[in-house]
């Protein structure tokens, strides 16, 4: 047992903590949102310049062959300064469908360009009504021959605007919310009969809903087994659910930091308003939160890690994801409110930083599924009793 | 980061298990499951049975019996003591006393009552609070004057767990009323067969006796039973609040009172399903299964600071915080899962009578103890506050 990062884990997390204090301080950040493209060619490259592109991919694939864990450093740091680069898009679920199920043809093709930073992916799976049910899929991909055709239509796709290529899913076969029948295609950005209606989301990223019209594909955009996609997408997802609570305990760190600061330099009667208990056992709330979220997270990306080794099943890694969702969503919700009543009308400004953190956490304590969400999936995991809590 | 233990811990872990599952009477383990009294001699028994294995008090230095555990083997038997459904070994004697000595006392005082309290000859209580004196400690009142050889011991403390089971008790008493309220505490060590001690008891709501008011009327306390040196006696206490928080959280017990939870509202049936079906009754269980989840990884964490470091942080605190929400939690869930048949109460003797769901709802009173005990939780959020956070 150790909670501590490695001495290659600390390095790199404190170069990437670096990095974003350096290029990506809050004005910086605010002029990379407003500007047209919405993201930073420059600090993308930069990004993958330190190597954290390669992380999660396998050796043989020309990545540094970690997990979950290994990124837990790099996505506090992102969450902390609040980075919209698309670096997890493209790694998860993205780019680890193209790990796990891509032809070692597809993988050659495309992998090496995610980690040189020259591939940006998103992943387009959210249909309208199908909420968080990863089987909810309708968009339609028929057989044309030798290739396919897709049909469709896919809502909140993040930054599908500024990638190059999409992950799309379609159904093979089926209705919708059948288990069976997904299939995945790697689809170009530009592809005829894709058209993006992309939009600016509330906290600041970068976002598009699709429309595809007789799409046309070639037989090799398939990744995988017609219609044998969803464990697959299953697992991608979770991957991406324990990054992106690192990058929520990365976001409640600079949200706690930022109002412990607040409450001792911020006076009123005389007194730093940090000397009122009333407020004093808020924060200590809050702290608590925070590092409870953080232990879960921990448990969270060891246990992915574990069950990508072989080493659980399916349902324990469910059960442990979803545990991390719904705490981590609970946190970053009353972190989030906290920060903000705790810097008065301050926080209600765009101009505080902390605000636009609360705007964050509020919108990943939704994504790939709310804490309601993540009770009811839980509990479908229990095999009932277990001997360990953890 | 490796959140797995090591072959060695497990080894160690299994071997705890085995000989706790193999160790524990079964008449006791039953009282403890079945949230039933203790007697004195219940808990002596144990502690005996404890001792010879030698596992009584692993925190001490191997020399008085200690065990030369690791944090984190320490950690493991504490959880799998707790999750066996042990008897508790009562911690006045073997934890606080016992630390105090260690740290303070003189050779003889440790060679007298250490192995006593190793075997359980002296049964401990502690006399902190008094009435006008709980998270405001340092503003107690019993007063002790010199007179010779001895201390004439006069004034009142109160919560005494088990002062009805107990020879000795120590004391926080205020042997100089002109100094600064810290300063002008000493420490004494009293046998409560000394005359002018009154033992009264304080019947908690559910009706159960386990706390006490102390009087003490004129008790001679001989000089060589104050610990440390006169007027030092706020700095034992201090270093006695610092000891031993890392097992506050009580995830061990949790986790058995979760699964126990479970189990029943799995067998309580609402509209011919059990109740744990019910979605909005599942979810209240899974946030507090979630949060103990959660809690044992911070729990582990704080046990890894200080196998790496040798000591941890005023954040410690949360372990009770948080530990002792979840007690309460799953003792209030426990009786919402009884739904009405929680009312019954007394008598409990008559045939057919379910007396462990007669249990359930006296519980969730008594727990209400855990966040107003040892500290109030307002209390560590201060100490927090303060101490972690620089407010």
């Amino acid at each position: 047992m150790d909670f501590q990062y490695t001495e290659e884990q600390q390095l790199l997390a404190d170069s990437v903590a670096r990095l974003v204090e350096k290029r990506y301080d809050f004005e910086s950040r605010q002029r990379i949102v407003a500007s047209h493209a919405g993201h930073s060619d420059e600090a993308w490259r930069e990004l993958a310049g330190l190597g954290l592109l390669s992380l999660p991919f396998a050796q043989d694939d020309g990545g540094y062959g970690g997990g979950a864990v290994d990124l837990i450093g790099t996505m506090e740091a992102i969450g902390a300064g609040l980075v919209v680069e698309p670096f997890l898009s493209t790694l998860a679920p993205a780019g680890r469908l193209v790990a796990c199920c891509g032809s070692a043809a597809q993988r050659a093709a495309l992998l090496p360009a995610i980690i040189d930073g020259t591939l940006k992916l998103a992943f387009a799976h959210g249909e309208r009504g199908a909420r968080y049910t990863l089987s909810r899929v309708e968009t339609r991909a028929g057989k044309a021959g030798e290739g396919w055709v897709l049909n469709g239509e896919k809502v909140a796709v993040l930054h599908a605007p500024m990638a190059d290529r999409l992950v799309v899913s379609a159904r093979t076969a089926g209705v919708p919310a059948d288990e069976a029948g997904i299939g995945l295609f790697v689809v170009d950005a530009q592809a005829p009969g894709l058209a993006m209606r992309t939009y600016r989301t509330v906290d600041n990223l970068r976002a598009a809903d699709l429309v595809l019209k007789d799409v046309k594909l070639p037989a090799g955009a398939l990744l995988g087994e017609a219609g044998g996609a969803l464990p697959a997408i299953e697992e991608a997802v979770d991957f991406a659910i324990v990054l992106l609570c690192a990058e929520a305990v990365g976001a409640m760190r600079y949200a706690n930091e930022a109002t412990l600061e607040y409450l001792k330099t911020r006076r009123q009667f005389g007194v730093p308003i940090g000397s009122f208990q009333a407020l004093q056992h808020r924060t200590v709330d809050m702290t608590i939160s925070a590092e409870q979220a953080r232990s879960i997270t921990y448990l969270a990306c060891a246990r992915v890690d574990a069950a990508a080794r072989g080493e659980i099943d399916a349902a324990e890694r469910r059960r442990v994801v979803s545990a991390a969702k719904v705490k981590v969503a609970d946190a970053a919700r009353h972190v989030g409110q906290e920060a903000i009543q705790l810097h008065g009308g301050m926080g209600m400004t765009q101009e505080m930083k902390v605000s636009h953190t609360f705007k964050r956490l509020a919108m990943i304590a939704q994504q790939f599924g709310d804490a309601e969400h993540h009770l009811e999936r839980f509990a479908a995991a229990d095999s009932g009793a277990g001997r360990t809590a953890g | 980061m490796d959140l797995n233990y090591s072959a060695q811990e497990l080894a160690f872990r299994d071997e705890v298990r085995a000989w706790l599952d193999a160790s524990i009477p079964a008449d006791l383990r039953d009282k403890v499951l079945n949230y039933r009294d203790l007697a004195k001699d219940d808990l002596v028994r144990w502690h005996k049975i404890l001792a010879k294995k030698g596992w009584v008090a692993p925190s001490w230095p191997r020399e008085w019996g200690g065990t030369d555990w690791s944090p984190v083997e320490r950690y493991i038997f504490e959880e799998e003591y707790a999750y066996a459904g042990a008897p508790p070994i009562v911690p006045f004697g073997p934890t606080m006393c016992a630390s105090v000595l260690l740290e303070f006392g003189t050779e003889a005082q440790k060679r007298h009552f250490l192995p006593r309290i190793y075997h359980c000859d002296d049964f401990w209580c502690q006399g902190y609070s008094e009435p006008g004196s709980g998270s405001d400690l340092a503003s107690l009142k019993t007063r002790a004057e010199r007179h010779g050889d001895h201390y004439v011991v006069n004034g009142q403390k109160i919560w005494t767990t088990l002062g009805h089971y107990g020879d000795w008790i120590f004391c926080l008493v205020r042997t100089d009323a002109s100094s600064k309220k810290q300063e002008g505490i000493s420490f004494l060590l009293i046998d409560m067969k000394t005359p002018g001690i009154t033992v009264r008891p304080l019947i908690l709501l559910d009706e159960g006796h386990e706390v006490n008011e102390v009087f003490f009327d004129d008790v001679k306390v001989p000089l060589e039973n104050r610990v440390h040196e006169e007027g030092k006696g706020w700095t034992v206490a201090k270093y006695l609040l610092g000891h031993e928080r890392l097992n506050t959280g009580r995830i061990g017990a949790s986790k058995r009172e979760l699964l126990k939870l479970k189990e029943y509202a799995a067998h309580a049936p609402k509209d011919g399903r059990p109740l744990l079906d019910d979605p909005r009754f599942r979810d209240k269980v899974s946030r507090v299964e979630i949060e103990l989840m959660a809690l044992e990884i911070t729990n582990l964490r704080f046990v890894d600071e200080m196998r790496r470091t040798g000591r941890i942080g005023a954040e410690v605190s949360m372990l009770k915080i948080k530990g002792t929400e979840i007690q309460q939690a799953i003792t209030e869930l426990l009786m919402q899962a009884a739904g009405p048949l929680a009312q019954a109460f007394r008598p409990i003797d008559y045939e057919g009578f379910d007396g462990f769901t007669a249990s359930i709802a006296p519980r969730y009173f008594n727990f209400r103890k855990t966040s107003i005990y040892a500290g109030s939780n307002e209390i560590q959020r201060n100490i927090i506050a303060k101490a972690a956070l620089g407010l």
